[in-house]
């Protein structure tokens, strides 16, 4: 027999890793567009947006993450149920796919520390630019595109970095629902082997592979931001 | 709001378990960050590394995985199994504290050493100039200066690791969050549940966030004082 460290289970494992790359980009694109509007309400000039935002930033901030995804993954299945009963009339239970919710929780807890990092881009923009620009007869809307939207960028990079290396971080908090990502294959190879520690190190070594990757990636991307602007 | 009375007593021993997995998790881990961030700051290469792979291991990986890893996977190493040592790991409690001190002390150790890093040239090297050793320069003139800079930012590593003891506590113990996951499955009302357990953690970093206020404040107003007395005449 040959030597293997895996035990036979690399395979699941590495569908494991794809299943935690899915995961943590769809919530990145769709956490992105919910923190880029909770900011825009944060700032707005009417109070109940801004109310409605802070509150959002608020309660997600101050609850724990495991906390939220326990409720989508509970909740959406009463939710569905009464929706369905509401309009068949009949005792329906769906069971919401774990990925869909797991990604919806995350999107939510991700959209409220996003839109944190993205109002601190926007209170940094310096006035003097955007008067400067107006002096040269720039529109609005090229304004908000050459000025403002770099600016808020290049502003907001660091902190949007970080949030997005903690979300890598978060998708193993889905294994807890028995989704298929990283965290579940390898605790499922150790249950089947026995083999805890190594299996619980070989996750810890590939989330930390993935969050290595990242800064790199980050850096890269702050480099030329700066650059840019 | 039935089933918070319906559940006090339980509500009460779950936060009493949240709070008590914070504080400890909080002091074992600023205990064991302090001489990191000092390793880290002063000593000789081959140690900054070690500092360096300790900090990049915990902030690199969840928490779950180390706790997963603290608790079922030391659990087999013989040393642990078969010494004292067991003793202490085959209980959950323990475990989780492990595994929140480690992982705080890393990113403890990181706002400690950029505290101590911010501290600026001159007034160190105006204290060496007085003949200070690196002991007294560090008692008297970095440390002042670098606890300014660190509290803000331990203050929200202290709600961090306050929401992060609901993930400790997935090794069998029962917090706030894992009492809200029991209700949830076993009366099927989710939102409620949610609503309460989320109170309650928001009123606790309300509170957190009061008294870290607090102490900043007294900080830097006894700083304040101290420069008055300090200053020369006719300065103010």
């Amino acid at each position: 027999m040959s030597f293997s460290p895996f035990m036979g289970w690399g395979g699941q494992i590495a569908l494991g890793v794809g299943l935690t790359v899915v995961t943590a980009l769809l919530t990145l694109v769709l956490g992105l567009g919910l923190g880029l509007f909770v900011a825009i309400l944060k700032q707005s000039k009417w109070p109940a947006a801004r109310i409605i935002g802070d509150a959002y930033t608020t309660i997600i901030r101050g609850t724990p993450e495991l906390l939220i995804v326990l409720l989508a993954f509970f909740g959406s299945t009463i939710a569905l149920h009464r929706l369905t009963t509401l309009f068949t009339g009949r005792d329906l239970w769906i069971q919401v796919p774990v990925l869909v919710c797991g990604v919806i929780a995350l999107s939510v807890i991700f959209g409220g520390y996003a839109a944190e990092s993205i109002r601190g881009g926007m209170l940094s923009i310096p006035k003097g630019q955007i008067e400067a620009a107006e002096a040269f007869g720039l529109s609005p809307f090229s304004i908000l595109l050459v000025i403002k939207i770099p600016l808020i960028w290049q502003h907001a990079l660091p902190a949007l970095g970080n949030n997005w290396l903690s979300l890598i971080k978060s998708t193993s908090l889905l294994s807890l629902l028995s989704m298929e990502e990283l965290m579940r294959k390898c605790t499922l190879a150790a249950n089947d082997t026995a083999l805890y520690f190594r299996f619980y190190l070989v996750a810890a070594a590939i989330y930390l592979a993935l969050t290595g990757l990242n800064v790199m990636v980050l850096h890269k991307l702050e480099s030329t931001a700066r650059k840019k602007s | 709001m039935d089933l918070l009375i319906d559940n006090l007593p339980q509500y009460g021993r779950a936060l009493l378990t949240t709070l008590s997995l914070m504080i400890l998790g909080l002091v074992g881990g600023f205990f064991l960050a302090a001489p990191i961030a000092l390793i880290s700051v002063e000593a000789p290469r081959p140690f900054k590394l070690g500092a360096l792979i300790y900090t990049t291991f915990f902030r690199g990986t969840p928490l779950l995985v180390q706790v997963f890893m603290i608790y079922y996977g030391l659990g087999q190493v013989w040393v642990i199994r078969h010494t004292f040592l067991w003793a202490a790991f085959k209980e959950p409690f323990f475990c989780a504290i492990l595994a929140l001190a480690l992982n705080t002390s890393a990113y403890t150790a990181n706002i400690i050493k950029g505290a101590i890093q911010s501290v600026p040239k001159g007034e160190i090297e105006a204290g060496a100039a007085f003949g200070l050793n690196r002991a007294k320069l560090y008692r008297y003139i970095i440390l002042p200066y670098a606890l300014r800079l660190f509290l803000p930012a331990y203050g929200s590593e202290v709600i961090i690791i306050m929401k992060a003891t609901s993930l400790a506590a997935t090794i069998t113990l029962l917090d706030l969050t894992s009492l809200a996951k029991l209700i949830m499955s076993r009366t099927f009302r989710p939102f409620e549940s949610f609503i309460i357990t989320a109170s309650i953690y928001i009123a606790i970093t309300f509170v957190l966030t009061r008294i870290l206020k607090l102490i900043e404040r007294t900080i830097s107003h006894e700083d304040k004082i101290d420069r008055l007395n300090r200053a020369p005449e006719g300065q103010f």
